[in-house]
């Protein structure tokens, strides 16, 4: 029987706001343990959590950008249960009033664009960081990273191929990062992912039984665990047997989900209104300042890109998967009004040099407008497309401009036609013998002479121009 | 009866309490009284009435996003039944 597997996802963000969410902590990473915690992220008695007003206007522009709708009032509940990680014994999220709901992101797939669904978005914080004793029956608790803001973005189980969920997962990460809300970085955790996966018989609506998958720290292993969950019930099913309810941890040395037994009863939280956080009145206008600062959203630039330097679309979209990139190319397309040609140096000579290095496009050693200066350089002729081959890889070394480089090595490209006919027919009196064969009508010779001219001026002479000169000087007797 | 003995242990379970045999029975009445009188409020018409969440008219209480000094780990840890050098320390617990 041919079945479909039906995906929904919940990611988790973390907001890079300077502060927690309703204290004065400081989130940054990688601090000593326990060293950005206060009473009230501690969860002391008695203290009272102030909401940042920052994550407030960090989730309205998510929303926003994600086609949310902003509900006027929203509030915060508790979300009760016992977890070491977390010393209050709730996590302050939202629950029956989130923020946001009903909005969605378009993916692109092989068949075209395809729309998924966005239930809702909401704000809560994060729990601490557990350590576990190899050897001891201990576990140490960093609470650091406790009331750090996240959002919790679900989608509706509108996905129906681990293709499809990756393609989601870039596009959310992408709008978060282009945003500028979240860092987006996986391994260290500011930006996770569990999956709800089922399967049915194709052409059947109900959904089957779900599990949850957790424990994916990469795009690659979100799409690994799926096709592998995927499979795995589908053999249960065809083996007559039933799929369970349950949450399964990807195991990526393995490469296999796995049952988290031991707690499997059902989780009770019993959400309530936290009775510390008054309500959130999100009016007009504030949703209003934020959509005016919103910034042009990968999409929407990737057509501008097609549509305005007329790239091919796979161009726009390795040039639009980071801001600073998209950035760098525009400069250098309206520096050298080549967008064609700086596409081409970016995509290729540019990235492949970051690439090897592991370095970040933002401290490219080459700025937008050597490189644009470059361009010019070649399309007036001053040094051809192959000497700027070898120029750009030294402009990368240096930071140096391309003209001091050409000036520092002599490598101006030689297009006066007199200098190289005088050479032209140095060469040509210094070798009669191939000179009578190309007249005799054997026309290979000429590649000959190409390469002679070439030495002889070290490269530097224009290609079109010896080219010209060599069919006329050859034909004349 | 408006709960059972039961319901009480289970909510007792999930709070993580435990209880004695005639505690369990005292707060199976009281608890029961408490939503008897749930019942009496129910009486009251709240038709078209918005339900709030607060006992408080106050809305949109804000900080802005700066950092202030936090606790040192001596301090922060200092409460802790247990801990071993920058950190807490408890039973191990694998969920």
């Amino acid at each position: 029987m041919a079945y479909e597997p039906v995906i929904g996802l919940e990611i988790h963000a973390q907001l890079l706001t300077k502060s927690k969410i309703f204290c004065s902590c400081s989130t940054l990473f990688g601090a000593e343990p326990n060293t950005h915690t206060c009473a009230i992220c501690l969860g002391m008695p008695g203290v009272l959590p102030v909401l940042n007003r920052t994550v407030v206007e960090y989730t309205i522009k998510m929303a926003l950008a994600t086609n949310c709708a902003i509900n006027e009032s929203c509030n915060f509940a508790r979300k009760n249960y016992f977890y070491p990680d977390l010393p209050k014994g709730y996590q302050i999220s939202q629950y029956a009033q989130p923020l946001s709901e009903h909005g969605y992101v378009d993916i692109e797939q092989n068949e075209g664009k395809k729309r998924i669904g966005i239930t809702r978005i909401h704000m809560e914080e994060d729990a601490g960081k557990m350590i576990h004793d190899e050897h001891l029956p201990s576990s140490y608790i960093d609470l650091n990273r406790t009331g750090v803001p996240l959002i919790e973005i679900v989608s509706e189980p509108d996905m129906r191929s681990s293709e499809e969920a990756s393609a989601y997962l870039k596009r959310l990460h992408e709008i978060l990062v282009y945003l500028e809300i979240c860092d987006g970085n996986m391994e260290e955790g500011s930006f996770r992912c569990d999956a709800n996966v089922s399967i049915r018989p194709r052409g059947e609506n109900a959904f089957g039984t779900r599990t949850e998958l957790k424990n994916m720290n990469s795009f690659r292993n979100v799409q690994r665990a799926l096709d592998y969950e995927i499979k795995r019930q589908q053999y249960i099913l065809e083996s007559g047997q039933a799929v369970i309810q349950e949450t399964r941890l990807w195991d990526d040395s393995q490469g296999v989900t796995l049952s988290m037994r031991g707690k499997e009863e059902a989780h009770d939280y019993r959400y309530f209104p936290d009775p510390d956080l008054v309500p959130i009145v999100i009016d007009e206008s504030w949703v209003a300042e934020v959509r005016k600062n919103l910034p042009e959203l990968p999409l929407a630039k990737r057509e501008r890109f097609m549509r305005d330097y007329q790239l091919p679309s796979y161009d726009a979209g390795v040039l639009t998967s980071s801001r600073v990139l998209a950035d760098y190319f525009e400069d250098v397309a309206n520096l050298s009004g080549k967008p064609k040609a700086a596409s081409n140096w970016v995509m290729g000579d540019i990235l492949r040099f970051l690439n090897e290095e592991k370095r970040d496009i933002k401290d490219c050693p080459i700025l937008p407008q050597s490189l644009a200066e470059m361009i010019q350089l070649i399309e007036n002729g001053t040094i051809s497309g192959k000497m700027a081959k070898d120029i750009i890889e030294e402009m990368y070394r240096t930071g140096k401009p391309p003209t001091t480089i050409i000036e520092e090595k002599g490598m101006v490209q030689i297009t006066d036609e007199a200098a190289l006919a005088k050479t032209i027919a140095e060469i040509l009196a210094a070798n009669t013998a191939q000179v009578e064969q190309y007249r005799g009508g054997k026309e290979k010779v000429f590649g000959y002479f190409v390469g002679q001219v070439m030495k002889a001026t070290k490269g530097k002479a224009n290609p079109q121009l010896i080219n010209d000169l060599l069919k006329k000087m050859l034909t004349a007797s | 009866m408006k709960i059972t003995k039961e319901e009480v242990e289970y909510v007792a379970h999930l709070a993580r309490l435990d209880f004695r045999e005639e505690e369990k029975v005292k707060f199976t009445s009281q608890l029961n009284d408490i939503l008897m009188y749930m019942d009496k409020l129910n009486e009251a018409d709240t038709a078209g009435i918005e339900p709030m969440s607060h006992a408080i008219a106050l809305q949109n209480a804000f900080r802005e996003d700066t950092v202030k000094d936090s606790l040192s780990h001596e301090l922060s840890l200092s409460n802790a039944p247990e801990a071993r050098g920058p950190f807490f320390r408890v039973p191990k617990v694998i969920e």
